[in-house]
């Protein structure tokens, strides 16, 4: 009996410890699914942490993960879909948009969130002293723009003149708390900014008041925490990775890539192509401080064209990229499902072709080196900005290219500031490769680059009048784009527009780079897309379990 | 008792003129450099005219490099070293919260950085043996061959503070000055009789060899600290280690006129008070020997 | 001479005929792109691989061995002389001329040069010849790197301008300049050797370092310190050790050079 007893109490002790350890287990796994740490780099320091100033993708990246807006684009499918705000409607005229806002939504501490903070953000961002670029986008004439607060979940603004993709627009804007003490840092996103040692890491904490549910009715995010390691090398970005001691990297040089997909391949990504494109354009501005026969070449379009022909993109995108890249059709990359002109090809290869050409236009080849038709060698200089080297193979590999047809190019590496004071204020410079990253998939994103009166239309800023017919076609058509409401009809001014920026070449289209990323076995729940933030984007839905 | 103050006073003057005249150089050198007005901002297609020309406005308010330092000696005088224009927070602040890792950094790779160089001379000058010289030539040539940032990468990659690799960089310039020194010391006639002699070799070392190679020493250690800034500025911002290396790295990218001016006159302080205090301490070894 | 003693000699001539005759010994140009074989491992065809672009590297090496073996020592041996000059002098002199020039030497040591090379790289055409930038880049290098020795230099001097034989040369009448040249100089070469011999390396590297502000030798053409940025994708060239021969053969340079000086300093001595 004794003996049966103590059996029993041994077997009762054996059953309790084993019930503990299954409800560590479950609680450990539950920790798993629903906590754990995120740890990526942000590849410089986050200018500020105020929604509404951010001009940099550091910041933006911070932005994207704390700041709650009204609308969503969703990173996947491109399309929008409901945020703060349940539903949505944009008036026949473009110009006024109205809301209807979730109700019993507070801001991460506690303050009730009303359609009284989206006024207040409205007002803050068009504020003309502010200068942000979220609120450029809005500006598109002069006036003020109104709110009208109809109920605390109700609120319609009023713009002077029409926005184009009005709505799309609203992705970028997080919404402000008018009341809270913390201003700024009180957020509606998923995560909120917990800690900032600046030049080292930026901590962001779960959101506990976010609003989002997930499909079973768990509250969103999942993760306890994001750990943003401030590091702008990408060398020690993917050492750390190798070592575990990173979860994700967002955007993957193509070489790195290649190396890890050897012993890897199960952490890394391949989206296809991006939306960012690289480029490579001549000085056509009139008061250029360069040589006058120069300034002939480069106006002409078949130079520019004969050029673009001589360009090995094929080369370009399986040398230097290693084939995560594709030759450029033209402004828009392909990844832009719905603006991306289908009629547009990649300019083939054909140096003969374009020997052909320029010799049509009264250049020769003399002794392996190309003249103009006065006898000037056809040199000219291709600056890039140093620190990106697979711009600096480019360079060298449309300088080898160039040579076969007798041109000669001096490729020269510049800092930033350097080469932005050229393009930007003294214009002395005769070509220049660089590249565009696309956040918009709307073209009106990029209105300042093709009207030829801004300040970002590269190859001659600042035209009083357009200087070319093409130029003033480019314009015409930008203005018919941005001001049908019919999204066919945007579409239709809009194809016109990349077609003559292929036929004219102002900017010679290289390649669209595709969306490369790692990801760690760790992280569960991502799916890396081509829109930026490519690997975070679904942040508020990643789990990381425990190695 | 009057001259010593006065003399004290008047080194204080010349430290105090030479600061100055660093920072009024380092903003002029920063303002003619091309791509002062420039803002990386300039390319966001979305700004319009309005935005961009008060982003230009910003910068212009500094254009006049000698209003900027008259306005800045003005504030730094009150104790405030004005706000950084890329990170948009007060200098004092950046400087307080990052002294204390470069100065740890510093200190730990000098101090690394000299062991390895005085073992490394001091025993080629004892042994005298061409073949163990070249060896610790080559060692010593090989970490200067390879590029500052492949050390800083390597000690990230075996997971190695960043003062050791401060001090493989700082190490072989030392170790080959000392060397050198060292050698032609020891080649003396004197103390080639004394070691013949059989007069133990510390004797021999704290005895003939410091007192004549202590200044050069001292003045070599006073300028390793210029080194070391140096050395720390890509370990820093490799490592990813928020110092003040990293923040001049940041501030010279970003053109940060009031950062970069006020990491001038630090780094010329410490520079300063390094040489001039071996420039000291060597004069009052040699005043003694006298 | 034994065979050890002439080894330095024969190496650095052996390295400098190659660099010489690259146009003979060269597989391939330096510019020559092999688009079909980028980051090629060594093979009959490129003895040490090929880069990214797929250049032979092999040929880059000799190409590059050119540039860095002449014009590296010519801005170590400007800097080495400035070093005496300043330093030297200074020290000699001693007094108010020694603080003065003590007080130059660590605001140069303290300054952010960079902003002056953007400078320099500003006043440059951009359609500069490669040659061209490379000389004045390391025109310079050898401007700006005589500090660090002036300031041992001048301790080393100013304990000389105490020392008995100058003071005996000194009562003997012999004019102050002489003196300098006669007595003190030769007393300097221990600092002078060890500043030349570490300029090159440095000066190589910095060249490759300049690079970011379009300073430097352009691409296509090779330098020593391009070969060895290399190194900096660290992440692959410890699986690929063919990379690591530029560095190799920079240090046996260096090591060849200092056993050189090493050996005037024994004749000296």
């Amino acid at each position: 009996m004794k003996c049966h007893i103590r059996n029993s109490e041994r077997r009762a002790c054996w059953q309790a410890i084993a019930i503990t350890a299954i409800c560590v287990a479950l609680a450990a796994q539950a920790t798993a699914q629903g906590g754990g740490e995120l740890r990526f780099c942000l590849r410089a320091e986050p200018k500020t942490f105020h929604p509404l100033k951010v001009d940099d993708d550091a910041s933006a990246a911070i932005r994207y993960l704390t700041g709650g807006v009204l609308v969503r684009v969703n990173r996947q499918t491109q399309q929008l879909e409901p945020g703060l705000a349940v539903s949505w409607n944009v008036s026949k005229d473009g110009r006024e948009i109205s809301f209807r806002l979730r109700s019993g939504v507070t801001f991460s501490d506690g303050t009730p969130f009303s359609a009284g903070d989206v006024a207040y953000t409205i007002q803050q961002l068009m504020d003309p002293a502010l200068h942000s670029s979220t609120g450029d986008a809005f500006r598109s004439g002069a006036g003020n723009v109104e709110t009208k607060v109809l109920s605390p979940t109700q609120i319609s603004i009023r713009f002077p003149a029409q926005v184009a993709g009005l709505d799309r627009l609203f992705d970028q804007v997080a919404i402000l708390s008018q009341h809270s003490p913390k201003k700024e840092m009180a957020v509606l996103g998923p995560f909120l900014v917990s800690d900032y040692t600046p030049g080292a890491t930026v901590l962001l904490q779960r959101n506990p008041n976010y609003w989002k549910t997930d499909d079973r009715g768990r509250k969103l995010p999942y993760l306890d925490s994001i750990r943003l390691d401030i590091q702008p090398n990408r060398d020690v970005e993917l050492l750390r990775f190798k070592r575990g001691e990173l979860d994700l990297i967002n955007s993957l040089d193509s070489t790195y890539f290649d190396k890890l997909a050897e012993t890897s391949p199960q952490l890394v990504h391949d989206a296809g192509p991006s939306l960012d494109s690289e480029q490579l354009w001549f000085n056509e501005v009139t008061k250029a401080p360069i040589s006058g026969y120069k300034k002939n070449w480069f106006h002409s379009a078949n130079f520019r064209r004969a050029i673009s022909e001589a360009i090995n993109r094929e080369d370009m995108a399986r040398v230097v990229f290693h084939g995560h890249a594709q030759p450029a059709a033209g402004p828009f990359s392909p990844a832009n499902l719905f603006w991306f002109n289908n009629r547009l090809k990649p300019q083939a290869y054909s140096p003969d072709a374009a020997l052909k050409a320029l010799q049509s236009e009264g250049f020769r080849l003399e002794n392996g080196t190309l003249k103009d038709k006065d006898g000037n060698a056809v040199v000219f200089s291709i600056a890039t900005n140093s620190g990106n080297k697979a711009r600096e193979s480019m360079a060298v590999l449309i300088q080898d290219d160039l040579q076969k047809i007798g041109i000669h190019v001096n490729v020269v590496t510049l800092d930033f500031p350097s080469l932005i004071e050229r393009m930007m204020q003294t214009f002395d410079y005769e070509a220049i490769l660089l590249g565009l990253t696309n956040v918009d998939l709307d073209p009106n994103g990029e209105m300042n680059v093709w009207l030829s009166s801004s300040e970002n239309h590269q190859w001659n800023p600042q035209q009083k009048v357009p200087e070319t017919a093409w130029e003033a076609e480019i314009d015409r058509l930008m203005r018919v784009q941005a001001s049908a409401s019919d999204a066919n009809k945007r579409k239709e001014a809009f194809d016109r527009v990349q077609e003559i920026a292929v036929e004219e070449e102002p900017f010679i289209f290289l390649v669209n780079k595709n969306a490369l990323s790692a990801v760690a076995t760790t992280v569960h729940g991502a799916a890396p897309v081509i829109l930026s933030p490519q690997t975070f984007w679904n942040a508020e839905r990643l789990t990381v379990s425990p190695k | 008792m009057r001259s010593l103050r006065c003399k004290i006073a008047g080194h204080a003057l010349a430290l105090l003129a030479t600061l100055l005249l660093g920072g009024m150089l380092s903003a002029t050198l920063v303002r003619l450099a091309p791509g002062f007005d420039a803002d990386e901002e300039e390319l966001d297609p979305h700004l319009n005219a309005q935005s961009l020309q008060a982003l230009r406005d910003a910068r212009h308010k500094d254009h006049n490099v000698i209003r900027f330092y008259f306005s800045y000696m003005r504030r730094a005088a009150g104790g405030d070293l004005g706000t950084s224009l890329a990170l948009g927070q007060p200098v004092r602040t950046l400087l307080r919260d990052r002294i204390p890792l470069t100065l740890r950094l510093l200190l730990v790779g000098l101090g690394l950085a000299w062991i390895l160089s005085l073992a490394l001379a001091l025993s080629s000058a004892w042994l005298r043996i061409s073949a163990y010289d070249t060896v610790t030539t080559a060692v010593s040539g090989t970490f200067l061959c390879i590029p500052a940032a492949v050390l800083a990468l390597l000690s990230v990659l075996w997971n190695v503070s960043g003062a050791l690799a401060i001090a493989l960089i700082v190490f072989p310039h030392t170790c080959r000055y000392s060397r050198n020194l060292l050698m032609r010391t020891y080649s003396r006639p004197h103390i080639i009789a004394a070691r013949a002699r059989g007069i133990g070799e510390g004797r021999i070392l704290f005895w003939h060899v410091v007192p004549v190679v202590a200044p050069q020493l001292l003045a070599l250690a006073g300028v390793s600290v210029s080194m070391a800034v140096g050395a720390a500025i890509p370990v820093e911002a490799l490592c990813g280690l928020p110092g003040i290396g990293q923040l001049a790295w940041q501030a010279a990218l970003a053109r940060d006129l009031p950062l970069l001016v006020n990491i001038t006159i630090l780094v010329t302080l410490v520079t300063l008070l390094a040489n001039s205090s071996a420039d000291v301490i060597g004069h009052m070894i040699q005043r003694q020997q006298a | 001479m034994s065979l050890w003693r002439k080894l330095p000699y024969v190496l650095l001539a052996l390295v400098l005929a190659a660099s010489l005759a690259a146009n003979w010994l060269a597989p391939a140009g330096y510019a020559r792109q092999y688009r079909e074989a980028t980051d090629a491992p060594p093979s009959h065809a490129h003895w040490l691989g090929t880069d990214e672009l797929g250049r032979d590297r092999f040929s880059r090496v000799l190409y590059g061995t050119r540039i860095s073996l002449l014009l590296a020592p010519a801005a170590a041996l400007l800097s080495a002389l400035l070093a005496a000059l300043i330093g030297g002098l200074a020290g000699y002199l001693g007094g108010m001329w020694a603080r003065m020039a003590m007080a130059v030497t660590d605001l140069f040591l303290s300054l952010p040069w960079l902003f002056l090379l953007i400078t320099a790289r500003a006043l440059m055409p951009l359609n500069v010849s490669p040659l061209v930038s490379v000389m004045v880049t390391f025109l310079l290098l050898g401007l700006l790197g005589w500090t660090t020795a002036a300031r041992v230099l001048c301790a080393s001097a100013g304990t000389l301008r105490t020392a008995d034989f100058v003071r005996q040369a000194r009562a003997a009448g012999l004019p102050g300049l002489r003196l300098f040249w006669v007595h003190v100089v030769p007393n300097l070469k221990p600092v002078l050797y060890a500043q030349f011999w570490i300029s090159i390396p440095v000066f190589i590297l910095s060249e490759a370092n300049l690079g970011i502000l379009g300073l430097g030798v352009a691409e296509p053409m090779p330098s020593w310190g391009s070969l060895l940025k290399e190194l900096e994708g660290l992440v692959s060239v410890g699986e690929e050790p063919w990379k690591f021969v530029p560095l190799i053969l920079l240090v046996v340079v260096v090591t060849s050079f200092q056993s050189l000086l090493s050996r005037r300093e024994e004749v000296a001595a």
